[in-house]
């Protein structure tokens, strides 16, 4: 059973996370003040919307750079359009109009990649910095105050369930906790028990065992691409309501942390690996990388140097488990190991 | 292979070399300064008065020698199917260790031999900043066998970090001396583009001529046959990326002589810009193919472009939007065309 646990790459994540966290909360214990940990609860659940579209891009063996131009143009074309026609409705409009958004342009994203059979890295570097240009030349680079933004959206800023009082004010925990938690079951149910969650392994296992075991490449394709800018558009409304303003020049250049997370849980642009747990503690890691290490009193210059050296570290534990693997095999086999 | 050159060629006529040399793989080469005459000769027309001018071909050398020398750079791991994604924060790391020497060993109004020494320092620690960076990157994808996308992604977050931790994230100064090799001329010709010309035939000569090049391109074409053909794949690897991390230390140093500071945040965009003037000038994302000439080619034509953009919306303060979005299409406009004419060209072959 320990041994089970031991070849799970998520128990390494979860072990780190919780050693993190404890020297912290020891050092400084207002980690663990209810305030600290909604606050906490809040930007993860920005990073881990976003994460769960990158995790299965990740999954069926690309990389998808674009999903903050996705989630930028979305939320800002929407508030755009609802401050120009006046929008008195409720919040549920401004989501379906940024989502459906995030999803045509994740669609043209998977149209290219698809059709063309394109380097998804490349495609979508092109396609961010295509959304991005679109938006701030043709609908517009103002940026929107909290005064200008439609009622809904301010008051959906406000709402909260479980409202604490403490020292400083009330504090409580956001909605869209409960948004992420939906999708992220949504994205577990599929990827475990699906035969569409079975194809983006697969795909990302072996392109071509794939397509010879009858899988649809390009249907494929455009449904990951396609939820992934869904995903971005309603995470880009999310950013829009949390920060109380449409900023054009926000979200893009954070695309890096998200990745790292999934990366971190385990994902693999290589194996057709990758987890919604793992990838939800990465989330919780790079967040607390983020936000809590100041607490430790290590400079906040020091984060980016800590979150690439996360991204290497996500990487290389699984290539070390494998070539522990491989060496044991060749152990067994009673053979040289093949190495390069 | 197009770089092996058949050297019968020089009996044969004018127009049945040049029919040889387009069958060779090097159409595109052809298409590409077809695009370049047909967008200067455009530009010439619509604005001679600002276009045609050596001022206007100073700036615009000034404008694309860092940005060449980025994409040649990233051009030499991307033969090897790979990408070196941390091209910038290597430039900047390398700028940044520059620029704190200089400030730090030449004070204003030092004598010249001081600043000569400071000088050469200078230049020396950014350029082996640029190996051990380029050699972290090679060594991450060659030995720990890490996607190069994520494990350059990671160095990239790493290098960029460390400058941020160095400086602490304010902006590092040069010195007046040191601006020569930004701003300098010689005989009129802007120095960073003499560097530009320098490393451009330095590495068509490595990877033309000499068996780290082959090796290179055959790596790129197929690894595991060219493990078979006895080629250490994992040494050329290294040496790809350590070549990548000088040409950008290289950069790095034209970017703060040229605006004699130097910042982590430097250049973000410069990444895509690299990615699309090498996949422009016709370098295989998928490794195997490409060469200097092409990239050259297309820098000078996105080069005009960027130029002619300017001239035409310099009212609106959009140019810098407008930019990024025809960048971002036109990347993914020549992904396409050149995936139909690939097509055709295996078509022929089979």
């Amino acid at each position: 059973m320990f041994r089970q646990l031991f070849r799970k790459h998520e128990f390494f994540i979860a072990i780190i996370l919780i050693v993190i966290s404890l020297t912290i909360g020891l050092i400084n214990p207002r980690f663990f003040s209810l305030a600290n940990v909604f606050s906490l609860l809040r930007s993860a659940t920005i990073m881990g919307i976003f994460s769960m579209g990158v995790l299965i891009v990740l999954i069926s063996g690309g990389i998808d750079v674009s999903f903050t131009g996705i989630a930028i143009f979305s939320m800002y074309t929407t508030v755009s359009i609802l401050v120009a026609r006046d929008f008195q409705g409720s919040i549920f409009l401004p989501f379906i109009i940024s989502g459906l958004l995030g999803l045509i342009l994740g669609l043209i994203n998977g149209v290219i990649i698809g059709v063309f059979k394109l380097p998804t890295l490349i495609v979508t570097l092109g396609t961010l910095s295509l959304y991005r240009g679109a938006m701030l030349f043709f609908v517009g680079s103002n940026y929107y105050n909290q005064a200008e933004l439609p009622v809904a959206i301010k008051e959906f800023a406000r709402a909260s369930v479980f409202t604490v009082e403490t020292s400083s004010g009330k504090t409580g925990l956001h909605p869209t906790f409960f948004i992420l938690a939906f999708l992220g079951f949504i994205v577990w149910y599929v990827l475990k028990y699906t035969m569409l969650g079975r194809s983006f392994y697969a795909m990302g296992g072996d392109r071509e065992s794939a397509e010879r075991a009858g899988f649809n490449i390009l249907r494929t394709q455009l449904i990951i691409y396609g939820f992934a800018g869904l995903l971005s558009g309603i995470g880009g409304m999310i950013v829009g309501a949390l920060f109380r303003q449409a900023n054009p020049f926000s979200i893009v250049g954070t695309e890096l942390d998200i990745i790292a997370a999934a990366v971190l849980g385990g994902a693999s642009i290589a194996g057709g690996r990758g987890s919604v747990i793992g990838t939800l503690l990465g989330v919780v890691l790079i967040t607390i990388a983020k936000n809590s290490l100041v607490l430790l009193g290590i400079p906040s210059e020091w984060q980016r140097v800590i979150v690439g050296f996360f991204i290497l570290l996500g990487t290389a534990i699984p290539m070390v488990q494998s070539l522990v693997v491989q060496r044991r095999l060749a152990m067994q086999r009673d053979e040289i190991p093949v190495t390069s | 292979m197009s770089h092996i050159e058949n050297t019968e060629t020089h009996n044969q006529s004018l127009i049945s070399r040049l029919q040889s040399f387009i069958k060779n793989g090097n159409g595109n080469i052809v298409r590409l300064l077809t695009a370049v005459i047909v967008i200067f000769t455009l530009l010439s027309m619509a604005r001679p008065e600002t276009f045609l001018t050596i001022r206007n071909m100073q700036s615009m050398a000034f404008q694309a020698s860092e940005i060449g020398i980025l994409t040649i750079a990233i051009m030499v791991t991307m033969l090897s199917g790979g990408i070196d994604l941390a091209i910038v924060s290597t430039a900047s790391l390398s700028g940044i260790i520059a620029g704190m020497i200089l400030t730090s060993m030449v004070p204003p109004e030092s004598s010249a031999g001081t600043v000569a020494l400071g000088l050469v320092l200078a230049i020396l620690a950014a350029l082996i900043i640029g190996v051990v960076c380029g050699a972290f990157s090679g060594y991450l994808v060659a030995v720990w066998e890490m996607p190069a996308i994520l494990a350059t992604l990671g160095t990239s977050l790493l290098y960029k970090g460390l400058g941020t931790a160095i400086t602490g994230g304010v902006t590092v100064f040069g010195i007046t001396e040191s601006q020569f090799i930004g701003n300098g001329e010689v005989l009129g010709i802007p120095f960073p583009l003499i560097l530009l010309l320098i490393v451009s035939i330095i590495t068509g000569i490595i990877l033309s001529r000499t068996r780290f090049g082959i090796n290179l391109y055959m790596l790129g074409t197929n690894p595991t046959a060219a493990r078979f053909s006895g080629i250490d794949n994992r040494r050329v690897l290294i040496y790809s990326y350590i070549i990548s991390g000088v040409l950008s230390a290289i950069a790095g140093i034209i970017i703060l002589g040229r605006t004699n500071a130097m910042n982590v945040d430097f250049g973000a965009s410069y990444v895509l810009l690299a990615i699309l003037i090498a996949v422009l000038g016709d370098v295989d994302p998928y490794g195997g193919s490409g060469n200097v000439i092409g990239v050259l080619l297309a820098l000078v034509a996105m080069q005009f472009l960027s130029t002619g953009f300017n001239m035409l919306l310099y009212k609106s303060s959009g140019a810098n939007f407008f930019k990024e979005f025809a960048w971002g299409a036109l990347l993914i406009i020549v992904l396409i065309v050149n995936h139909f004419s690939d097509k055709r060209r295996t078509m022929r072959i089979s």
